[in-house]
């Protein structure tokens, strides 16, 4: 297919026109409703279902009503509906139907603004909702990656039945960049063994997240744990940046791990030997390469848009083992190379000194 | 005296659509009737094997359970949500909603008020017994002012939590609504015609002509503190001056069933 | 003769007396010597001058479903059947 500029949102929205979803249940939420309005257009057009709901918390269990039987479903919101819909995702989650939620983050806490921001990285990796469970979230850090991400979303989520974020920051969902979207996809025509689609012929099936035993509730639990394992244990991605050599590696995701990239070669062309390390699944975090990476560098440094959330995780994966530092900017600032780099030389120039002195 | 051998029909048995699950619900509780009768529908209009239940949080939260259909359970209130997700994938099939009085007329107003104006074609039964009663009997916005519950000890003081909502009246007046009645379980001859109104409401969605709601007024003899008798007599004496029975929204189309 | 009989479903009946309350020949009492599992004094048909008439209320007001009723075939019915 074509090279062509697209807009992130849209990107994200036709992307996931061509990977198969049948229905899509959104409200307007900036910097993300070029996604709701894309889908207005092309789903009619296309046969297939789009609701502009009420508000986020009909969104999602629109999400969740249309997922039960069987298709593919999903919603888009930006941080404030994110929250609102949380109640949906631990019920989704919970009773295992696959979906597709796209987060475009903006300033926060609060109303916050609609400038970009990764605020939302504790909310969504953690649970996204209350109880014992983690969705898969995926963060791309340009217009092609998202569409690419876009495709594997749904494939993970109707692998293992589970709940698939795609976050971005607002800069990618509104920037434009050439990239290619990936030819349309057919429909699919068989549904899971435990869609609801009528009890013809078949005993009558159940969809449900309550269980009201102890015994019977850790039970569930314990399943949605196992699975979790799995999927920690097969699906962890990343990408890494001139880290063979690395005595500091930068680690950041989305955007700031794309800004980072420009500092992170400014700082080779100086002489430093920094590489940079990101994230592309959120959860499952990648801290089997990044423990790995802990044996090889003398720091790392964490770069976000928000107060230093990723950066307890890549604290976890070092183990303790070298200092990890954090440089961010919160409420809608995006950094510029420039102040990255001015954080590289700082933490690179305290390694020197710690080394000289030993 | 000779044994009788004359013949016998059976004149009333338990309907194909619902389970053998005996119910939780209290005893003398109109849920029971209410599930009933939808089922004696579903059975009547041979729709069981393509209908999907939504499940409300409330006393019914188990209707999964004797519903011998599909179904889900869904958050409080947003039944409504769920049923235009499934219907709207699947518009062959019959989808209903079946919620209580906090679930539909308090955490879950604007879904129940959207779907009706978005002209949604699925059925919504909807049990008002004028207070909470799986938590334990809280008041309700359907509970009626003087009332006494749990949180509202005093009797329900208009000044501080307002007047009752009028479900029926309020969806009534939304353009997507097609048939809108409420009816009582009170009685035999009410639940009869209770079961003519759910019928007709299962008919607007086999017809695809909107979206169709029948209040059913119903008794919580639990959280009332009254006998099942007493709690029947207190539906006719209390409740129907407060919510009027009647058909409040029939379009045309709607009332060829109605005649039948 | 009686016209008509129910079955009442003793194990899951709730005794909550909504039958009796609406049986027009007053047929159905509250047992009072049997519990059942439930811990519920079930309703039971007691109909020794045969006045059921199968007219099926109490089966309508049933809120468990737990009567079954049935109504003879009236005589020349059966007559034409056979």
């Amino acid at each position: 297919m074509a090279v062509e500029l697209l807009k992130g949102n849209v990107a994200l929205a036709e992307a996931a026109i061509r990977a198969g979803v049948e229905a899509y249940f959104g409200y307007p939420i900036t910097p993300q409703t070029e996604l709701l309005e894309h889908m207005a257009q092309r789903m009619p057009e296309l046969g297939r279902v789009f609701v502009q709901a009420e508000s986020e918390v009909a969104a999602i269990n629109m999400v969740y009503g249309a997922a039960c039987t069987g298709v593919r479903a999903m919603t888009s919101s930006s941080s404030p509906g994110i929250s609102l819909m949380q109640e949906g995702f631990s019920y989704i989650a919970c009773s295992e139907v696959p979906c597709v939620v796209v987060d475009v983050m903006r300033g926060g806490p609060g109303l916050g603004n609609i400038l970009p921001s990764q605020g939302d990285y504790y909310q969504v990796t953690h649970s996204a909702g209350h109880g014992d469970y983690h969705p898969i979230v995926l963060a791309p850090a340009s217009v092609q990656e998202a569409i690419d991400l876009m495709g594997l979303a749904f494939d993970l989520a109707d692998q293992y039945r589970h709940l698939v974020f795609l976050i971005a920051d607002g800069l990618i969902g509104q920037m434009m960049e050439p990239a290619e979207l990936p030819p349309m996809r057919p429909l699919r025509k068989v549904k899971g063994d435990w869609a609801l689609t009528g009890a013809d012929g078949r005993d009558p099936r159940f969809i449900t997240s309550l269980q009201l035993g102890a015994q019977e509730m850790e039970a569930v639990n314990l399943r949605l744990q196992a699975k979790l394992e799995t999927i920690r244990q097969n699906e962890q991605r990343w990408t890494e940046y001139l880290t063979d050599d690395a005595q500091l590696v930068v680690v950041g995701f989305g955007s700031a791990g794309r800004i980072a990239q420009t500092a992170v070669q400014q700082a080779r062309r100086d002489g430093l030997k920094v590489g940079l390390f990101r994230p592309i699944t959120l959860w499952p975090f990648p801290d089997k390469r990044l423990s790995a990476l802990a044996d090889q560098v003398s720091a790392f440094l964490v770069v976000e848009m928000n107060a230093g959330q990723m950066v307890s995780d890549v604290r976890l994966a070092a183990g303790g083992q070298v200092p990890v530092k954090f440089y961010g900017r919160t409420g809608g600032v995006v950094p510029v190379p420039e102040e990255i780099y001015d954080a590289i030389r700082a933490t690179y120039q305290k390694l020197s000194q710690r080394s000289t002195r030993e | 005296m000779a044994v009788a051998t004359l013949e016998e029909n059976v004149v009333y048995r338990r309907p194909q659509s619902l389970t053998d699950t005996p119910t939780h619900y209290c005893p003398g509780c109109t849920h029971g009737i209410a599930h009933r009768l939808v089922a004696e529908v579903l059975d009547e209009l041979g729709v069981r094997e393509r209908t999907i239940g939504v499940s409300p949080v409330g006393c019914a939260v188990f209707a999964y359970k004797y519903f011998n259909v599909d179904n889900v359970v869904a958050a409080h209130g947003r039944a409504p949500a769920m049923a235009t997700g499934i219907k709207r994938v699947m518009p062959d099939r019959v989808v209903f909603t079946y919620q209580g009085d906090g679930d539909l007329a308090a955490i879950g107003l604007a879904e129940i008020v959207h779907a009706a104006t978005r002209g949604e074609n699925f059925t919504t039964i909807f049990i008002n017994n004028a207070i909470y009663g799986m938590t334990g009997g809280q008041m309700a916005p359907t509970s009626l002012p003087g009332q006494h519950t749990s949180s509202s000890p005093g009797g329900r003081d208009v000044e501080m939590a307002g007047f009752p909502v009028k479900m029926a009246e309020l969806i009534a007046g939304m353009a997507g609504a097609a048939y809108v009645a409420r009816r009582s379980l009170h009685s035999v001859k009410e639940i009869n015609r209770a079961k003519k109104a759910i019928r007709a409401a299962f008919e607007v969605q086999l017809n695809g002509l909107g979206f169709a709601m029948v209040e059913l007024l119903s008794s919580c003899p639990t959280n009332w503190h009254m006998t099942p008798p007493e709690a029947l007599e207190w539906i006719e004496r209390a409740m129907i001056p407060a919510f009027p029975l009647g058909d409040y929204k029939v379009i045309e189309p709607v009332q060829a069933f109605l005649k039948r | 003769m009686a016209k008509g009989r129910i079955e009442i479903n003793e194990a899951h009946c709730k005794g909550c007396t909504l039958c009796l309350n609406a049986c027009p020949q007053h047929v159905i009492v509250m047992a009072t010597d049997t519990v059942n599992a439930l811990g519920y004094y079930p309703a039971r048909l007691v109909d020794p001058d045969g006045k059921c008439t199968g007219c099926a209320i109490c089966a309508v007001a049933c809120p468990d479903v737990c009567i079954t009723v049935y109504r003879q075939v009236p005589a020349r019915q059966a007559a034409a059947a056979s």
